[in-house]
């Protein structure tokens, strides 16, 4: 009775419900141009970066056909006598980054826990300048500091890192001779060690943003309750701090990692590349796939070619699959869960 | 019920002024503020006796007790030995965690410093090995053409890669920067159901390692289409790898625009496309800037891809379409393989060259990027007041031409 009295122009109840409206948007000439504009911007940039994974497959077919698995295990790389593969070059890859993330990461996690824990405001934003500039630097001016003047500094340590703890296989140098101080110290030279120093440079400011994004999400309350228990600085980083930040700093190592696989220039300088498996972290020699690339990619054949197609590949698969899974990382856990890595 | 809350609030009333205590005088002293931050001067002392023994230990053990030697070990030694005993000294009036925080926090802090030492020490020593070349003025005019390799560094100089840089960069931002932009428009204004499927591909691409862009260019645009090596292939390896970065970072920046600042456009009538072009972009306008530089300064610094697709020349050529064009990048790691102490030197310049136009690009960004997103700096702020008050005599002059009464807006 209120509504009948109330609402003036209101049908009576026995009229038949209105229609829902349609909401149908119906774009006019201009939106539909730009929508197709910008599908076609997508479309060419889905198709290109499509072309470069497919034509390296395609590319790479006739090399891995000729070998099979055996591309896989070989330590050889003579395609124009069909016996090559990467075993060599990819343990070489796999070892100058790990050299680099075992010297990258405590630094990076450090420097990310100082920025945001301990760091002085007035400090924080150059700090995180700094960490920015030092992943712009362009890797070949990494590459000549570290053979002109990190070589030189390490070889000493790495002497006596062979002296005291030669008798791990990872350490052992064939030919050096740690009686005698007059040994030739070229044998430490050009190094895994030595190129993955100057590869955790590059890797260092990519692990580091990552980890300082997440230590920057720390619930204050969190924070403060740790506080108000009692604790220390350093323990409430331990409690909450690190657990808390735990999938961005797996996350982050990776991506770095990522980065540290496919570094090209900076190792073409620095490492005396070799054709045989050399577990010795400190002995002259090592060799990676790209720089495999950079050496050979003007041979003729066509069949060498894709040999190298084949070498980048693995390459390429290596590092994708270490990047999703540091994405895979960064956003399962509690601080990613909002952003979408 | 109301009588149960005022009998409540009786109690705590009476509570209240139980607690409270009198002051007994007025000459009672308030006891002094705990300090809860900053350094106390036990802790300086402590930190400054830590360094000083540990650095003459140090010097006792290198040299005198000890065959050990060499500038990094004597660093790594005296850093251990600090550490040792500026726990012993802290331990003498401090309880277990605090001596713990106190460690961990040195360590924190040296690791930083360490970050910051070393990316001082690539900067001086790049800009310290390339004094001698850069000194020389014709290292800025002259390009490599008919010097040897021996021949003083009074001549000779790298405009041939300076000026390679320079064209390739901007062959690169022809193609990346319409293409990136659109392609973040794309992912973020429409809605299409490719977008997650795009942007997973674009985020893969960002692991595509540089040689690989090179590599591909070299295959197909090379050794299929028979066209020569030249600035031109470069350029496309360049843009390959410079397209992901800009297109992510881009995707970051329109996805911070206000919802609903869209939403008022829409609200006028505006169509999409006039809401994108007139709305979105302006708005990120700065941020789309510095998703520019940053993919502008990782192109710069890419070596692998230009190495394979654009040959190596010591002559100047401007022309991206045919012969060989060097970069900067290029050129340095070129000039450092060989072996004479005068190329070396030019290679250490090209480094500090490219360096600092690193530097420069990076502080246009941080310049440009500090400001948050539809924040206008003052002369953008006149020019869109001038703007308006342009609109509003358009709109006055419609208005009383339209034989209307043109409406007091003050």
């Amino acid at each position: 009775m209120e509504l009948m009295t109330s609402i003036p122009g209101v049908a009576d109840a026995n009229a038949p419900a209105p229609q829902p409206r349609e909401l149908q948007a119906h774009p006019g000439r201009g939106d539909r141009y730009f929508n197709r504009g910008a599908s076609l911007s997508g479309l060419t940039v889905l198709s290109v970066m499509a072309a470069v994974g497919l034509f390296l497959g395609i590319q790479a077919w006739q090399a891995l056909s000729a070998t099979g698995f055996s591309f896989l295990t070989t330590a050889e790389w003579q395609p124009d006598r069909n016996k090559f593969g990467i075993a060599e070059v990819m343990l070489g890859t796999v070892l100058i980054a790990l050299v680099a993330g075992i010297v990258a990461f405590p630094i990076a996690m450090s420097t990310a826990l100082f920025i945001t824990e301990v760091a002085p405001k007035w400090l924080r934003s150059s700090l995180v300048a700094l960490v920015d500039l030092m992943a712009a630097v362009p890797s070949v001016v990494y590459g000549l500091w570290g053979l002109f003047l990190l070589q030189g500094q390490v070889v000493g340590v790495s002497r006596w890192i062979n002296t005291w703890f030669g008798w791990i296989p990872f350490f052992a140098v064939d030919g050096a001779d740690p009686n005698s101080p007059l040994s030739a110290a070229t044998v430490y030279t050009a190094s895994t060690l030595v190129a993955g120093i100057v590869v955790a440079m590059m890797v260092m400011p990519i692990q580091c943003v990552v980890m300082r994004e997440v230590f920057s999400q720390v619930p204050v309350g969190e924070r403060e309750g740790a506080f108000a228990l009692g604790s220390t600085r350093w323990g409430m980083i331990r409690v909450v701090s690190i657990p808390f930040g735990r999938g961005g700093i797996i996350g982050g190592t990776m991506l770095g990692l990522g980065r540290a696989l496919g570094e090209t220039i900076a190792v073409l300088l620095i490492i005396s590349p070799v054709f045989q498996i050399n577990f010795h972290v400190l002995q002259q020699g090592s060799n990676s796939v790209s720089s495999l690339i950079a050496l050979r990619y003007s041979e003729a054949s066509d069949f060498s070619l894709s040999a190298l197609m084949a070498a980048g590949l693995v390459l390429f698969a290596a590092t994708l699959v270490v990047n999703f899974t540091a994405s895979w990382f960064v956003a399962r856990s509690r601080s990613g869960a909002s952003s979408e890595a | 019920m109301t009588a149960a809350i005022s009998q409540r609030a009786a109690n705590v009333q009476q509570q209240a002024t139980t607690v409270i205590a009198r002051r007994s005088s007025a000459a009672a002293v308030a006891p002094p503020r705990r300090a809860i931050g900053g350094t106390s001067r036990q802790d300086a002392m402590a930190l400054a006796g830590a360094a000083a023994s540990s650095l003459c230990t140090t010097m006792l053990l290198f040299g005198r007790l000890t065959p050990l030697s060499g500038r990094l070990g004597f660093v790594i030694v005296w850093f251990i030995i600090f550490l040792g005993i500026y726990a012993a000294l802290l331990s003498l009036t401090e309880d277990r965690p605090a001596v713990v925080d106190r460690v961990m926090a040195a360590l924190l802090t040296s690791a930083s410093v360490l970050a910051g030492v070393a990316l001082a020490s690539v900067i001086i020593f790049v800009l310290w090995r390339g004094r001698t070349a850069l000194v020389h003025s014709n290292f800025f005019t002259q390009d490599l053409s008919v010097t040897g390799p021996s021949e003083p560094l009074s001549v000779g100089g790298i405009t041939h890669a300076i000026a390679g840089t320079l064209i390739m960069t901007a062959i690169s931002l022809v193609i990346t920067v319409p293409l990136g932009v659109a392609c973040a428009v794309f992912l973020n204004e429409t809605r299409s159901r490719a977008t997650s499927l795009v942007r997973t591909v674009v985020t893969a691409m960002t692991a595509l390692p540089s040689i690989l862009a090179g590599l591909f260019i070299f295959a197909t645009w090379v050794l299929i289409l028979g066209f020569p090596r030249s600035g031109l292939a470069a350029s496309i390896a360049m843009s390959i790898m410079m397209l992901p970065i800009i297109i992510r970072s881009a995707d970051v920046v329109l996805r911070l625009v206000p919802g609903n600042l869209r939403e008022a456009s829409a609200a006028l009538g505006a169509p999409q496309w006039r809401t994108v072009w007139q709305i979105v972009l302006p708005t990120a306008r700065s941020g789309l800037t510095t998703a520019v530089i940053l993919g502008v300064a990782r192109g710069v610094g890419e070596t692998a891809p230009v190495l394979l697709t654009a040959g190596f020349t010591n002559t100047m050529n401007v022309n991206p379409t045919k012969n060989p064009m060097v970069s900067l990048p290029l050129a340095a790691f070129k000039l450092v393989s060989a072996a004479e102490p005068n190329l070396i030197a030019r290679g250490f310049a090209t480094a500090a060259v490219l360096m600092l136009l690193v530097l420069i690009l990076f502080t246009a960004a941080r310049v440009l990027g500090g400001r948050p997103v539809g924040r206008l700096t003052k002369r953008q702020a006149r020019a869109a007041t001038a703007q308006s008050a342009r609109d509003r005599v358009r709109i006055d002059a419609m208005s009383s031409s339209a034989n209307r009464v043109p409406q007091e807006m003050s």
